[in-house]
């Protein structure tokens, strides 16, 4: 069952610059319990994206148009009483950093309890604070009946993270968005948090969408991914068809530029060549056609027309290249 | 806690003793010769030693110090039986140019400064703060322009000006308010009122251009942090963010500020009473200076040094209770 249809969306800042074209056009849906990644180079898109799901664009300029359908109901027609109710309850969200996502000034206990409290109006002090101590529990902090009175300095990087994401699941939320929620972390911290959440996950039954530049990530625990680039969605697929047969040069790129994952072997590392576009002065036609080996087979092509999501074999992809073309990207030449 | 206050107390106290020292040693430095003050121009150097021999400042510096300090804890009396002045504790030192204690002359002139101070205070914080939060959560608006212009003109003019503005508008041209003459609140509360009115009007407008701006940059900055969006993104109601979340982070290195502003007004607000012919700590030093009156001056900058160094202890304290990341346990 869709939970969550997003419909062409397009959210564009207005700055001294000029116009930034963050996103453009991207549209996909989540099923219920599903867990969707969005992967993509800096820039790109992901966090502006996950952002307008809840309204929470900020900046003196924003502008979003396209239609964000969570149950059928539009977010963005939403008034800011009704967006407020959706907030924490329905969809939730985890941060980059988790050292400055807490309020310094409250303890955690009293952060969780207010989630909740907000959402649940008339709930008994007592039993606000056995909900604090029962999410402490379960996402994994020690003697919470001492630590629940704490504050969030006195908790390192990574139970900082539990602590924002028992925050973020004490409504048991339909959709949890969590943008790049282990990059700030310990690389040993990583790999227990994308546990916890995958745990939580399959506790709650929400949704997931998850950001990330890890493509490592992507493979443990989505079952989905969708490729952005430069504020456009270039490739949705099946976990596995991305990483075995991807359909789109920039996600060839992405999976060249990390060392293989499911081999011993070591492919040699390299980056995608060039730069992400300016999101002012977008190229025409393909945006990535100024860094895509492939743009000059095509005859100009690349350069004139902007290639629309199409299926491909299992997968979609926004590329001019025909289709048994793109089925081969990875054989052909690696 | 405990711990903690103790530990900043006695760090207030040395810190007070070796500013006492300090100050004490400058205006020694100072080429002026005490002594050849306490008479007129054309004294006999007789009466100059006699009165150097009385005041102490014939004895090397250090003991002169050490005779102060005791002064301040056992009172002082200065000359021999018969002719001698006493100045019962806390004695700080004996103004030759007026005849008097210099701790009666600050016992005398204090209130009036403290009356100066609260009322502005009161007055500063809420323009500064309330129109700075005004400002940050109307970002763009009018009322930000307003805010913003309120900020920079108060900034920009001098005390004296603003001050004699005020004299002109309300005093002479409309007669809304009688020319100020300062009468003490234990006298008569409504004429204390009606004198003060314009000097903290006066004072409050001037501070509270700068808080309104530490206010609003304050706030916008806070508003930037991630923990606010946190609670956006929770489902926050925007009067419980905005109280909670914004003003708690932003108001607290304000209160700090404010702490020491409030402080440094107490030690003598020199322009404003001048102005209005108040009779306080600024006016005391200001006339002290004029008269070369050391004796006033060392006291009246000791006096402020210690509301100074109070109020640093006391921020220090408080900014553990209000931010728990600074808070000792
Ligand atoms: N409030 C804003 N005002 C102006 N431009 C913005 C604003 N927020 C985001 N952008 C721009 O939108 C683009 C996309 O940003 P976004 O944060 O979505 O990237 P991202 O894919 O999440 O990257 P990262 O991996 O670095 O988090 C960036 O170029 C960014 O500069
Ligand atoms: S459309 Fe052209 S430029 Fe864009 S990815 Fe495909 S081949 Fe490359
Ligand atoms: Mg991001």
């Amino acid at each position: 069952m869709t939970l969550l249809s997003v419909q062409d969306l397009h959210v564009t800042f207005g700055t001294a610059d000029g116009a930034v074209r963050a996103v453009q056009g991207v549209s996909f849906d989540v099923a219920a319990g599903e867990t969707v990644a969005i992967v993509g180079e800096s820039g790109s898109g992901k966090s502006v994206t996950a952002n307008s799901l809840l309204r929470l664009n900020f900046g003196a300029d924003v502008r979003i148009d396209g239609r964000i359908l969570l149950d059928g109901r539009d977010v963005l027609a939403m008034s800011e009483d009704e967006v407020r109710s959706v907030r924490g309850r329905d969809v939730a969200m985890i941060f980059q950093d988790p050292l400055t996502a807490l309020n310094p000034f409250y303890t955690v206990g009293y952060q969780i309890a207010e989630a909740f409290a907000i959402h649940h109006p008339g709930t008994s002090k007592k039993e606000l604070r056995e909900i604090a101590l029962d999410s402490l529990q379960k996402v994994g902090i020690p003697e919470p009946t001492k630590r629940i009175d704490q504050y969030p300095h006195e908790f390192s990087g990574g139970m900082r993270q539990r602590i924002v994401i028992a925050i973020a699941l004490v409504n048991s939320p339909k959709l949890l968005i969590a943008d790049e929620p282990t990059t700030a972390l310990d690389v040993t911290v990583q790999a227990q948090i994308l546990e916890l959440i995958a745990q939580m996950q399959a506790e709650h039954g929400s949704a997931v969408i998850l950001i990330t530049h890890d493509l490592g990530v992507v493979a443990e625990i989505t079952e989905r991914v969708m490729v952005m680039y430069a504020g456009r969605v270039v490739e949705s697929a099946s976990v596995a068809d991305a990483f075995s047969t991807p359909t789109h040069p920039y996600t060839r790129g992405l999976l060249k530029s990390v060392k293989s994952l499911d081999t011993e072997r070591h492919e040699r590392l390299e980056s995608i060549p060039g730069i992400p576009p300016s999101l002012i002065n977008l190229p025409s036609g393909c945006p990535f056609h100024p860094r895509c080996g492939f743009a000059e087979t095509l005859a100009g092509r690349c350069e004139r027309e902007v290639p629309e999501l199409r299926l491909v074999g299992a997968s979609r992809s926004a590329c001019h290249l025909p289709e048994d073309r793109l089925l081969g990207l990875l054989g052909g030449l690696s | 806690m405990i711990y903690f206050v103790l530990r900043r107390s006695i760090f207030a106290v040395v810190l007070l003793l070796i500013v006492s020292a300090f100050t004490f040693w400058i205006f020694s430095a100072l080429p002026s010769d005490p002594a050849a003050l306490t008479c007129g121009k054309n004294c006999r150097p007789e009466v100059i030693e006699a009165n150097r021999e009385r005041l102490g400042y014939d004895k090397p510096l250090v003991e002169q110090y050490g005779a102060y300090m005791k002064g301040i804890f056992t009172g002082r009396t200065y000359g021999e039986e018969g002719s001698s002045i006493h100045c019962p504790a806390p004695s700080l030192g004996y103004s030759y140019d007026r005849h008097e204690c210099v701790t009666s002359l600050i016992a005398s002139t204090l209130p009036v400064t403290a009356s100066i101070a609260l009322g502005a205070f009161v007055l500063w914080m809420g323009i500064g703060v309330g129109l700075g939060t005004l400002a940050a959560l109307k970002r763009g608006k009018w009322q930000d322009r307003v805010a913003t212009a309120f900020s920079v003109i108060g900034v920009s003019l001098p005390t004296f000006f603003l001050g004699l503005i005020f004299i002109m508008v309300f005093v002479i041209w409309t007669g809304l308010l009688p020319f100020p003459r300062y009468t003490g609140i234990t006298d008569n509360p409504v004429e204390w009122f009606m004198a003060l009115l314009l000097p903290w009007f006066v004072l409050a407008i001037i501070s509270a251009a700068t808080y309104v701006r530490m206010t609003r940059n304050g706030i916008l900055e806070v508003m930037n942090e991630e923990f606010v969006r946190l609670g956006i993104a929770k489902g926050l109601p925007r009067r419980r963010l905005i109280v909670r979340y914004v003003l708690r982070a932003a108001l607290v290195p304000i209160v700090t500020i404010a702490g020491l502003d409030f402080a440094f007004l107490l030690g003598g607000a020199l322009v404003t009473e001048s102005i209005f012919n108040l009779p306080g700590l600024g006016k005391l030093t200001l006339a002290a200076v004029v008269n070369s009156d050391l004796p006033i001056l060392v006291a009246t900058t000791m006096v402020a040094a210690v509301f100074i160094v109070v109020a640093n202890t006391v921020v220090d304290i408080l900014y553990g209770y209000l931010d728990p990341r600074v808070r000792v346990k």
